[in-house]
């Protein structure tokens, strides 16, 4: 058994325990401990692969497996990790893990909940292995129905509306992203041997640029549904809203990054000529998506809804930086995908925590609450210090590659672009230290939350885990950076011959 | 001809032990009659010898083969669904005819996949469908099955009234009826494509395709439950295999007429179904509409013409099966336990019934497209049959279809998972032989998709242009 496959195999040995427990208490610990052995997973892996870089190992893909699946349509179930895909396991991993803990609490149908939660899970691990695109393609819509199930039946507020809602746009970027990959297979074999569904061996072949002016933009808003592409975005303020607190920490954090990433690995990697002519159109959408999101997520009054357009304002720019197409701003995107899932998911566990407190979500209604629960008070701080993008945190890492990458375009459009882009930053701010103020500063405002219980020893797992992992990235970068600069080079190889500067 | 034969034969035999049989142990015929069939379908996986019979009119390969014992699995799958509803007392009385008929139906459906003249299929089509019209109007006591027999059987007479008036046509503008001939002696004069027009008319009646579907939401309703199943699933799957390889065998030269006409009925079917479906309450005519659509799905493999079209369609209706008959099945259990069929009644079921809730579930993903059961691979590979002929638009448009189609099926599992009840079904436990069936059913919906080698089998049989 390969390592890669692992990763899907333990969450179905997971669910597979879950299902024969008789007991519901046991439940939430078969899924910790599942989840904690992903974990585990996850470091061995980035050892390994370290270690097998240092060594000297070159390939584009390491801990390569294939099998033939459907030989007639050279469909096969392969697997491969480089240095960007060993980063998103470890962000989903963790990202699980933590979600696992914030969801301690949940009572009606725990089995079915952790179930579900598990099996979305499966699906983000198995889109992230894969280097077939049958096989990403069947990991990626494995997501989708979980999280209707999720957020229709342990959702708050309009959850029905909100989870078709998000079910049925989700499926709409599936949709064309079907007919993109429908069309890059069929044009993988200029020279007539068979076509295939690989990655690393369309990467080799240049697709006929006609068919790439009309599968380019049918793959990249497929992904960018996902991505929080303007204006495909809107399923993403209630979807968050409305779904419980693990699986918003989920979706946030690691669904929206397989937007991002599936843009870069598909439609950019494979298709970079048509990308460099269209890129433009696209930029000017991730744009309004980052600005628009920063200033609806000013005029919001529900924390969920805050987070979420601030989701939309930070996944458009992982859009915004791999659309420049340059080393530097691609290595941003990489570790903006990485430091907001775990940011958001930290917002989101907090939010989760704060609402099983206090019952409400309305920041008016709450006021003071740093003297009342100083550890989530402190935590909430540092979260958002990290989405505002202070040094010593991972998001100030992150936006500035992102930025400095993007200003080096020698074009003026881009440069114009990245300043507007730029502005952003200072929109977070005011929505986030505004929130901070309300929320947790000055006096307590209402009488009745002047009691409440600080965090517990789940939820403190939870948020240190991702406190810490933000820390980390936002000191150390260099380790997360170099790993991603290795597995940047075919792809800005790729990109080079087309526009060098 | 061993599928035929053993086909009759078991029919003579069913029809002999209720002769002879008491009239008191009349229940114990159903078990007698599935074990028969379920024998005959075993025997016709059994290598079969492939070539012609009566000069070239009756024809049998390899492609045949499967398709015939697709079909008899879905019969199969029907009749162990039917036994609960045959028990009850009104039923009692009628088994044996019940098996007769469907069997004969069952023999025409074989013939006219073998015809190699256009007199057999002609003969196995009639065969095929009037039974059907006497079992629509099976139960005798209710006013909606007589209107639902009398509408099959006069618009399926209307249909094949055209479908003759086009093979006349084809005749008298080739003086052969042998589809090996006809294809020859085809070509692009208007009489003969009006002929070709006449003949897709008729077909496309049987497989209900917009604009001939009028008839089905009505009978399917008026019909008992396991019939609209067997209908929706054994009648139309037959339908759409003749019409498969009399396209690809017998008219390859207007491909760019029957290309165009597909392309225009595919794409009003599946949206006309979807958008019908989304209204509908009853669960019958719900599944009904639906059933319709997906006809839409399977003719983007019919267009491309090609290998990977046949063998996606003919995959596609085996997956269909499993799909339709499990959530078929979970509708008959829940009539045949408390009568109720509106989706109104399903809500709360998931805490009554669970498993037949998931059985639902899985049923209904599979008929959406959605991974990992085999639903999802049968859509993909119709996909990936109609853009490797270069119809990306017509995919385009088919994948928008089935996001249309998700929304009301994920209504039914709204209903069944999300929505609370103050009065849900009570929770039943059902008898062995509808649970063996929707075992079945799920084993299928899961297995099919996974093991390549299902399809790779069915690949290697098909053939292209």
């Amino acid at each position: 058994m390969d390592i890669l496959s692992l990763f899907v195999v333990i969450p179905f040995l997971t669910i597979t325990a879950i299902l024969l427990l008789k007991d519901t208490h046991q439940v939430r610990l078969v899924s910790a401990l599942g989840m904690g052995l992903q974990l585990l997973m996850a470091g061995v892996l980035v050892f390994l692969y370290l270690s097998a870089r240092h060594a000297g190992n070159t390939d584009e893909m390491l801990f390569v497996k294939d099998y033939v699946w459907f030989k007639s349509l050279n469909i096969h179930y392969a697997v491969g990790a480089d240095g960007i895909s060993v980063a998103m396991i470890t962000l989903t991993s963790l990202v699980v893990f933590a979600g696992i803990f914030a969801s301690w609490e949940v009572e009606y149908l725990r089995k079915e909940f952790f179930i579900s939660l598990i099996l979305l899970a499966s699906g983000v691990f198995g889109f992230f292995i894969s280097i077939d695109l049958f096989t990403m393609f069947l990991f990626y819509e494995l997501a989708v129905i979980p999280m209707y199930l999720l957020i229709g039946i342990w959702g708050t507020g309009p959850k029905e509306y909100s989870a078709m809602k998000l079910t049925l746009m989700l499926m709409g970027g599936s949709a064309l992203l079907l007919v993109g990959l429908l069309g890059i297979y069929f044009n993988s074999s200029p020279d007539g041997t068979q076509f295939t569904f690989n990655i690393l061996e369309i990467s080799k072949v240049v697709i006929p640029i006609d068919a790439q002016r009309i599968f380019f933009p049918l793959t990249f808003v497929g992904f960018g549904v996902l991505g929080a592409l303007f204006p495909f975005h809107t399923w993403s303020p209630d979807g968050h809203a409305s779904a419980p607190t693990a699986v918003s920490m989920l979706h946030a954090g690691v669904l929206m990054k397989l937007g991002g990433y599936g843009a870069f690995r598909v439609a950019i990697f494979l298709m970079p000529e048509a990308a460099h002519e269209l890129s433009w159109i696209f930029i000017i959408l991730t744009s309004i998506s980052v600005i628009y999101g920063a200033f609806g997520a000013i005029a919001q009054k529900d924390l969920k809804y805050i987070n979420a357009y601030s989701s939309v304002s930070h996944c458009g720019l992982v859009l915004f930086a791999v659309l420049m197409m340059n080393q530097t701003a691609m290595n941003g995107a990489i570790i903006q995908m990485i430091s907001h899932g775990l940011m958001t998911a930290l917002f989101f566990a907090l939010i989760g925590m704060l609402y099983g407190r206090t019952h409400t979500r309305m920041i008016y209604e709450m006021g003071g609450l740093m003297k009342v629960i100083p550890f989530l008070s402190v935590c909430y701080v540092i979260a958002g210090l990290a989405s505002l993008g202070l040094p010593g945190l991972s998001g100030f890492v992150a936006e500035m590659t992102i930025f400095v990458g993007a200003f080096q375009h020698p074009e003026l459009f881009y440069r114009i672009v990245t300043i507007l882009a730029v502005s952003s930053i200072v929109i977070t701010a005011v929505y986030i230290l505004r929130v901070v103020a309300i929320l947790l500063l000055g006096p307590t405002t209402n009488k009745h939350f002047e009691h409440l219980p600080d965090a517990k020893w789940f939820e403190k797992i939870s948020v240190v885990t991702l406190i810490g992992s933000v820390a980390a990235i936002g000191l150390a970068p260099y380790w997360l950076s170099s790993m991603i600069g290795t597995s940047l080079q075919p792809v800005i190889e790729k990109i080079v011959a087309i526009n060098p500067f | 001809m061993r599928h035929e034969l053993l086909l009759i034969a078991a029919a003579l035999l069913v029809l002999m032990v209720e002769i002879f049989s008491d009239p008191g142990k009349k229940r114990r015929l159903s078990m007698f009659s599935i074990i028969l069939f379920g024998a005959v379908t075993i025997a016709g996986f059994l290598p079969s010898p492939t070539g012609h019979l009566f000069g070239g009119m009756y024809l049998s390969s390899g492609t045949t083969l499967i398709m015939k014992n697709i079909l008899n699995i879905g019969a199969l799958l029907v009749f162990i669904q039917s036994v609960t509803w045959l028990k009850k007392d009104e039923n009692s009385e009628k088994i044996s005819e019940y098996f007769l008929l469907l069997i004969s139906t069952l023999v025409g459906m074989n013939f006219m996949i073998s015809a190699g003249h256009f007199l057999i299929f002609y003969i196995g089509i009639e065969l095929a469908t009037i039974p059907i019209a006497a079992l629509s109007a099976y139960d005798r006591y209710k006013n909606k099955s007589a209107e639902a027999g009398i509408k099959l059987i006069l618009s399926s007479a209307l249909s094949s009234g055209i479908l003759l008036y086009g093979l006349s046509m084809i005749y008298g503008t080739t003086g052969t009826l042998y589809f090996s001939e006809v294809a020859v002696h085809f070509s692009n004069n208007s009489l003969q494509i009006l002929g070709f027009i006449f003949f897709f008319a008729g077909m496309a009646f049987k497989i209900s395709i917009i604009p001939f579907h009028l008839w089905t939401a009505d009978v399917y309703e008026g019909s008992p439950v396991n019939i609209t199943s067997y209908l929706s699933v054994i009648s139309k799957g037959a339908a759409v295999f003749i019409l498969i390889i009399i396209l690809f065998t017998v008219f390859p030269v207007i491909i760019t007429t029957w290309q165009k006409t597909i392309f225009v009925t595919s794409i009003l079917t599946m949206t006309v179904g979807n958008l019908f479906a989304i209204r509908q309450k009853n669960l019958k005519r719900f599944l009904a509409f639906s059933s319709i659509s997906q006809a839409g799905y399977i003719f983007l493999g019919l267009i491309g013409g090609n290998q990977t079209g046949m063998a996606s369609v003919i995959y596609y209706i085996l997956v269909y099966i499993f799909s339709n008959l499990g959530a078929f099945g979970v509708v008959i259990a829940i009539s045949n336990a408390t009568g109720k069929e509106n989706i109104d009644d399903y809500n709360g079921l998931y805490h009554t019934n669970p498993k037949l809730s998931l059985v639902m579930i899985l049923a209904l993903f599979s008929l959406a497209g959605i991974p990992p059961v085999a639903g999802f691979f049968g859509k993909f590979f119709l996909f990936t049959a109609a853009a490797q002929e270069g119809f990306y638009l017509l995919v385009l448009i088919a994948v928008l279809n089935t996001i249309i189609s998700l929304y009301y099926y994920l209504l039914v599992v709204k209903a069944m998972f999300i929505t609370k009840s103050e009065t849900p079904i009570e929770s039943f436990k059902s008898d062995f032989s509808t649970r063996f069936a929707l075992g079945i059913c799920i084993a299928g919906i899961v297995v099919t998709g996974f093991a390549s080698i299902i399809f790779e089998v069915i690949r290697n049989l098909s053939f292209g242009v």
